[in-house]
């Protein structure tokens, strides 16, 4: 079947979207490399200059850290809540599981504008706008859908003849999920967090109305967008290209299949 | 209860158990003596697996009372049973080791470290899986998955064995090799033990006792020989080996009028007029006999020792036969006769 | 709660309740304000906002059309070749769908722009002598936002392929069908399932679409999560802001209902 003309027309054409799924991601090293003081393609020359601006530039690294925490911070509530709430969804039998399911996965279906207003509309009230803890409640309900599907499937798949055997052999219920599930469930733990990371990390429209003065990196990005288009942008997306390329590797690594995180 | 009672290790009262519409445990009631290993034998969906499951405390039964060495443990959990089980598929923990997988009770009973190596070390001798300690399971065959298994079952000294069709996933050699082995060993720890199958065979060679089971209940308790030789019913003629069942009425003592017609002289003194079972072994026919059969062979298959025969016998009787395979195979069509003696039919 | 296994869930969704489900009905309350329907009737009759909600329609629609035209070949492939190339191909697809958003819009302007690298390298050629506008137009955010969603449209297509036993289009050959009836008459019904999933996902997605219009729309291309958004933060507006989100959560519900109802007789019949 791989001889046909018509699977060679299938790969040619493949060829061409996937360069155009890659293209934008590309384009973007060159032009941070660029000698010109604005943007212009191809470069004119190479120079390090606006990886250094932006090193240089406190606004630029405060941004990029407090995103890190907050990336982080969401990650240890999203699983703190979500692996638990998987548990229930998946082996609970209580009235109400398929609405809470659904409530849980909501947040992906809810157009992320109308969550960021009426968050914004009670952080307001709240006093809870330019808060790092808000924007992590923010996010971490934004990642709760990815842990719940995650360790969902882990979960599904999961042999359970291995707990009645380790319950079996005298294991309480709590010594059975340190010693067997929770060890036996890490792929699936460490592709949740990993995605709920960057889930927050890439997170731009609800930082938007939520971080207020303390600028996250992608609202400091935004903003850099509409005012002024200079190669610095540029630097920062390579950097946030190479972060998303480790975080894929890891998962792909220590994770549950590449497979599994895209659902 | 009753008096015999006092000499049985594991005590199974009255248990039932219903999944929605479907009864899997109908009152089942059974004893199982100290030492004693007993087979519970029945087709998928029996109600086999529910039942060990309910000794083991995964299911917990509607009604009836489940007590080894008369302590009641019906409603304890598992963890609280000391039972020690070998899975279908063996369970073994895969992201530990072969030492850790058999640690794991003795570590969940806060044994002493050095203790804990010593018991690990023997139970490992005793399955010949000595130097294996730092391999995970996977990294093992079939075989000594399976040796791992049983010594992380009998490591912590269980009061009871459960072995839940632990030969499946084995081939045929190697099947036969554990089988002894898990004899050998249950024997040597005096370990009183259920065992199920779904194999017929693997049954009659390992048990003291075998309980026949279907449609969640018990057809017949007894000794290996007994189920073979004198099978309480007809689901029990049929699925413990080959089999010929009919059925027919005592004419008069000593004989049973096939409901075909034909007479047969049997040893039953069951009264005349007694509705009965006949069964008739294949390997029991020989050349001649007090009840003689001819019939045409209809299908003849060479089994190396022995000769299978299909007849047709006059009458409308179908008879399975095993010969002693001796000169060429009677081809379909010859006109074969074979007899059987009183003693050999089992009447019930 | 009746029945066993509830309390874990609890926490989770007590966050859920608090700052999801309450600020959401809150906000939808304040539509109401004053007891009227006025600021419904203001989103659903006045021109000037049916046409943003027109547009939004025709853009999901568009986007839905060119990600599944570019996504089932992409699914289709993945699911077909080699375990080798599958993980590429994977690698491809998983890269741009968790890079930010924004490092690919910005991309898109470098890419799209009046001096951008297309328009250079076109009258560099010679192909061109003027610019073709392809930033802050309809192109643009359409360009962008395909970009965006097609792995959305991928990765449920490559379900579907996958799950197709691989034996059957084996079997088809076998018995003299042409690939491209292979195609037509194998594949394409038993993934309907996986093409319909992947395009509810992609067009509900659209619909509530924020960064990539508003940037690569350049203020001229209206969609209805810019009009909250500018309602909100502009206009101070929130009753219309409410009315709006709330017009916008019934349709994306609504699509949602429907296509659960779709998939349901689709399953049921195939039995």
């Amino acid at each position: 079947m791989s001889r046909t003309p018509g699977r060679r027309l299938l790969v040619v054409s493949c060829g061409l979207i996937y360069f155009f799924l890659m293209l934008p991601l590309l384009v973007v090293f060159p032009i941070s490399l660029s000698s010109a003081p604005y943007m212009q393609f191809p470069p004119p020359g190479l120079s390090w200059q606006w990886y250094e601006r932006y090193l240089d530039d406190p606004q630029w690294i405060d941004a990029t850290w407090r995103s890190l925490y907050i990336g982080s911070a969401t990650a240890v509530f999203a699983l703190a809540l979500g692996v638990p709430l998987a548990f229930s969804l998946v082996r609970g039998k209580f009235f109400g599981r398929i609405l809470i399911d659904r409530l849980a996965l909501a947040p992906v279906i809810v157009p992320t504008i109308i969550l960021s207003v009426a968050v914004y509309g009670l952080f307001a009230k709240l006093k809870l706008i330019g808060t790092w803890y808000g924007l992590v409640i923010a996010h971490t309900i934004l990642a709760l859908p990815f842990v719940v599907l995650v360790i969902g499937a882990g979960l599904r798949d999961f042999d359970r003849s291995l707990e009645q055997a380790a319950e079996g052999l005298g294991a309480s219920r709590w010594r059975t999920l340190a010693r067997v599930t929770l060890p036996l469930l890490r792929p699936s733990l460490v592709s949740a967090g990993l995605l709920a990371f960057i889930s927050s990390f890439d997170e731009v429209v609800v930082a938007l109305f939520l971080a207020g003065a303390n600028m996250t990196l992608p609202k400091k990005m935004f903003d850099n967008i509409l005012m002024e288009i200079d190669p610095t942008i540029a630097a920062v997306s390579v950097m946030q290209i190479l972060l998303v390329s480790i975080v894929l590797v890891l998962i792909g690594r220590f994770g549950r299949g590449l497979k599994d995180s895209a659902r | 209860m009753s008096a015999s009672a006092g000499s049985a290790d594991l005590l199974i009262e009255g248990v039932g158990k219903r999944f929605g519409e479907v009864v899997a445990l109908d009152h089942v009631s059974l004893q199982v003596a100290q030492g004693e290993l007993l087979t519970i034998l029945g087709p998928s969906g029996s109600g086999k697996t529910t039942l060990l499951k309910v000794v083991a405390g995964f299911e917990t039964p509607d009604g009836g009372r489940v007590t080894v060495g008369g302590a009641d443990i019906t409603s304890l959990p598992p963890a609280k049973r000391d039972i020690g089980m070998v899975f279908q598929n063996y369970a073994l923990f895969p992201h530990l080791s072969v030492a850790a997988n058999v640690a794991f009770p003795l570590e969940m009973r806060n044994v002493a470290k050095p203790e804990i190596e010593r018991r690990v070390g023997e139970a490992l001798a005793m399955v010949e899986l000595k130097g294996y300690e730092a391999r995970l399971p996977r990294q093992l065959s079939g075989g000594q998955q399976q040796r791992v298994a049983l010594a992380r079952a009998i490591v912590f000294d269980p009061r009871l064995l459960l072995l839940d069709e632990p030969f499946g996933a084995l081939d045929r050699k190697l099947r036969e090799t554990m089988q002894l082995e898990v004899r050998r060993l249950q024997r040597r720890l005096g370990l009183t033990t259920i065992f199920i199958t779904h194999d017929q065979e693997e049954a009659l060679v390992l048990s003291d006792r075998i309980a026949v089971m279907n449609r969640g209940t018990i057809q017949q308790i007894a000794t290996t020989t007994e189920i073979y030789e004198r099978p309480a019913n007809d689901f029990v003629a049929d699925f413990v080996g080959e089999s010929n069942i009919f059925h027919g009425t005592m004419s008069a003592p000593g004989t049973v009028t096939l409901d075909g017609g034909r007479a047969l002289q049997v040893c039953s003194d069951k009264p005349a007029g007694t509705k009965v079972g006949v069964l008739m072994r294949p390997e029991r026919f020989a050349g001649s006999g007090a009840n003689a059969f001819t019939g045409e062979v209809i299908e003849s298959v060479y089994l190396g020792t022995s000769f299978k025969l299909r007849l047709a016998c006059e009458g409308g009787l179908e008879l399975l036969v095993r010969q002693p395979a001796r000169g060429a195979l009677p081809a379909a069509g010859t006109k074969v006769t074979v007899g059987i003696d009183p003693e050999s039919i089992h009447v019930f | 709660m009746t029945g066993r296994g509830f309390l874990p869930a609890l926490p989770a969704l007590i966050l859920l309740f608090v700052f999801f489900l309450f600020p959401v009905v809150r906000m939808l309350g304040f539509s109401l304000e004053g007891g009227t329907l006025d600021w419904y009737a203001k989103a659903l009759g006045e021109q000037l906002y049916l046409r943003v909600f027109w547009n939004t329609f025709e853009i999901a629609l568009l986007v839905t059309f060119f990600c599944l035209l570019l996504g089932y070949p992409l699914g289709f492939l993945m699911a077909t070749t080699t375990p080798f190339w599958a993980t590429v191909g994977f690698i491809f697809v998983l890269l741009p769908l968790w890079t930010s958003v924004l490092v690919r819009t910005y991309a898109w302007m470098v890419l799209l722009g009046r001096n951008g690298v297309f328009n250079r390298t076109l009258m560099e050629a010679g192909i061109i002598s003027d610019p073709i506008p392809l930033l802050h137009n309809f192109t643009g955010v359409l360009i962008g936002m395909v970009h965006v969603l097609l792995p959305y449209m991928v990765l449920p297509i490559y379900g579907a392929v996958r799950k197709v036993d691989p034996a059957i289009p084996a079997a088809a050959a076998g018995l003299g069908a042409s690939s491209f009836s292979i195609f037509r008459r194998i594949y394409l019904p038993l993934t309907l399932n996986g093409i319909f999933a992947g395009s509810v996902l992609v067009f509900v997605l659209s619909l509530g679409f924020f960064i990539t219009p508003a940037l690569l729309g350049g203020g001229r291309v209206m969609m209805i999560a810019v009009l909250i958004e500018q309602q909100v933060r502009e206009a101070l507006n929130w009753p219309f802001a409410a009315a709006l989100s709330a017009v916008l959560l019934v349709f994306t519900f609504a699509v949602y209902a429907l296509a659960q109802r779709f998939t349901r007789t689709e399953t049921e019949s195939a039995r």
